[in-house]
């Protein structure tokens, strides 16, 4: 019932369905891909390259190697998407814990667990992945972990924040008189109330994960080759953006939706579980 | 202010300290045998321990991290291990590249983001606002790489007006080619970073715009464009400094992509070389001088926040 309502409050705001649109293509495309694509997205058919489109069978063309530019679309969502989810759930594990390990512990060790997540915040994502790949080379992993890792401390701050806030309150405060523990005031209230601004920020975070994603396989830290991925299809049509310049337009759009996509879902996830709106819902 | 400064700047260095124990402990801790990589799959043990006691890696941690922070505090940041050239001897040189990179950007984001963000949040209800706004949510999505290959074929390939990759050999001994070669990079990176801080000078000013001693001031008969520009200006620019200050690590992140982009020796391609190479004491040391960076500027941008808002000097 909360949940459906949720989901209209989301469907009804302009940016929330834009963003479930784009969203949707972008998980649309990874499951079909998971059963079927036009052609092979890695067979290299050489006597097929530089095929313009819609000519042999192949709806954008295909690239210097004879591949279909389709087929490497809609595989290539797939490792988009699940870079994004998976960095999105490391951010969330170590956002979370550093939050918590700022509020709930002694004031001291709090302090501690505040400055080191101040000092994390210095190591932008990019970084984070050259010295993995620098000890390991590229791979899923790398990108994975230094986008969860790079994202989540700065969600740490905001869910520290917004523990702080709720820790502060009446109702807190009343648990623990009627002799609430700590593990169950932290389910029973903190949760709930810190989960609409996390779920907000953790779409946030999928499309900034998106962004960086795109960015580490292009640098070449992503997993390698034959897999497919939006950024290494850009670097790999680089040196020839001049003679067929729609095969850089191709992957580099559909990053571009899949950002604003997310972006959107957040904007409307926000008006969606603003509580100043939904009184007003009520009220009517 | 005295008080302030030391205890911020102690802090600093406690930062600074941690950071490089992080940095060293992570390359040092995770699994994967730099030795194992320079002596190649077919290296006998024997080798490989040969390898690690001319690198020193066979030494105790603590001894290792010793040796290298006092390098660092001498200005060694590190020499490589393949072909011996030190980071210090290359810094001098690629820097000409990256520090003219993105002080410009920065400018140039500046100069489109502050006047636009105004525009976006005085004209929050018309068309032109919401135009000004979208354009920004737009700007956020579009990836930096992809727009600087699309300028490429714009400006480089269509009209042929700009290089499209490169920087002259003599560097800014050429000064009209070396700007030449910039400028696209320019107007990548702060199209980038310009369309964050579009956003966040709207929200400012919009927050402003609602404040009561903006309309005091109106009462007192200023009109609506010099009462915004003599009080509410200073006030939007507290929280827009504070995100520039944390704009600095997508800066440097940005940056390193650009150059990849338009093929520019800057510190970014010499970080990604050294990655490739797996040349860990160049990186280490290449990688501490950026988040120091980072470190140093959010620095100054907290001082730069007090000079501005006299509030806070006062609450020490």
């Amino acid at each position: 019932m909360k949940f459906s309502r949720a989901v209209r409050a989301l469907l009804r705001s302009r940016s929330g369905f834009a963003g479930s649109v784009l969203v949707g293509l972008l998980v649309l495309s990874a499951l079909v891909s998971l059963v079927w694509t036009p052609y092979d997205p890695t067979l290299a058919r050489p006597q097929d390259s530089w095929l313009l489109p819609f000519s042999g069978g192949h709806v954008l063309g295909t690239d210097r190697l004879g591949r279909d530019e389709l087929s490497q679309l809609l595989t290539g969502a797939r490792s988009t998407l699940s870079t994004a989810l998976l960095a999105a759930a490391i951010a969330a594990a170590v956002g979370l814990a550093l939050a918590f390990a700022a509020v709930l512990t002694p004031r001291r060790l709090g302090a501690v667990v505040v400055q080191l997540t101040d000092v994390l915040i210095a190591f932008p994502v990019l970084l984070i992945a050259m010295i993995l790949t620098a000890v390991h080379g590229g791979s899923t992993w790398t990108v994975v972990t230094a986008i969860g890792v790079g994202a989540g401390v700065n969600l740490a701050r905001v869910a520290r924040a917004e523990a702080g806030r709720v820790l502060g309150t009446d109702y807190v405060l009343a648990a623990h008189a009627a002799g609430s523990g700590t593990w169950r005031t932290v389910r029973k209230h903190l949760l709930p109330n810190i989960a609409p601004t996390l779920i907000v920020q953790l779409s946030l975070v999928l499309s900034v994960a998106v962004l960086a994603e795109a960015a580490l396989s292009y640098l070449g830290f992503g997993t390698p080759a034959p897999a497919v991925s939006w950024g290494r299809m850009l670097q790999e049509q680089q040196q020839y953006v001049t003679a067929r310049p729609l095969l850089v337009i191709w992957p580099g759009l559909a990053v571009a939706a899949s950002v604003l996509g997310f972006n959107l879902l957040g904007d409307g996830l926000r008006e969606a579980t603003d509580a100043r709106l939904r009184v007003r819902e009520v009220a009517a | 202010m005295t008080l302030y400064l030391l205890r911020r700047a102690g802090l600093l260095v406690v930062s600074l300290l941690a950071a490089s124990v992080l940095i060293f402990l992570v390359l040092r801790l995770l699994p994967g045998d730099v030795a194992q990589t320079i002596g190649g799959i077919r290296a006998t043990p024997a080798q490989v321990a040969a390898v690690r006691h001319d690198l020193g890696l066979d030494r105790p941690l603590a001894a290792q991290y010793g040796s290298w922070i006092g390098g660092v505090v001498t200005g060694d940041f590190g020499r490589s291990v393949l072909d011996g050239t030190s980071v210090s001897g290359q810094l001098a040189e690629k820097f000409a590249v990256t520090g003219p990179l993105a002080v410009g950007a920065i400018v140039l984001a500046l100069a489109f983001a502050v006047p636009l963000g105004v525009l976006a949040a005085v004209r929050r209800d018309s068309r032109l606002g919401s135009a000004v706004n979208a354009l920004g949510q737009l700007g956020i999505a579009l990836p930096t790489l992809w727009v600087g290959l699309l300028l490429v074929v714009v400006f480089a390939v269509q009209v042929r007006w700009l290089p499209a990759q490169g920087f002259p050999v003599d560097g800014w001994d050429e000064p009209g080619q070396a700007v030449k070669s910039l400028v696209l990079p320019w107007l990548t990176l702060a199209l980038a970073e310009g369309a964050v801080l579009l956003r966040f000078v709207r929200s400012a000013v919009l927050d402003v715009l609602h404040q009561d001693w903006l309309r005091t001031a109106r009462a007192k008969g200023r009109t609506r464009t010099s009462a915004l520009v003599r009080h509410g200006l200073r006030n939007a620019a507290v929280p827009v400094v504070s995100v520039l200050g944390l704009q600095i690590a997508a800066l440097i992140a940005g940056a390193v992509v650009v150059e990849q982009v338009f093929v520019l020796p800057g510190v970014g391609q010499m970080l990604i070389t050294d990655v490739g190479n797996r040349d860990l004491d160049k990186v280490q040391g290449e990688i501490l001088l950026l988040t120091g960076a980072v470190l140093v500027i959010g620095f100054l941008v907290d001082l730069a926040h007090r000079l501005i808002d006299p509030r806070l000097r006062s609450a020490v």
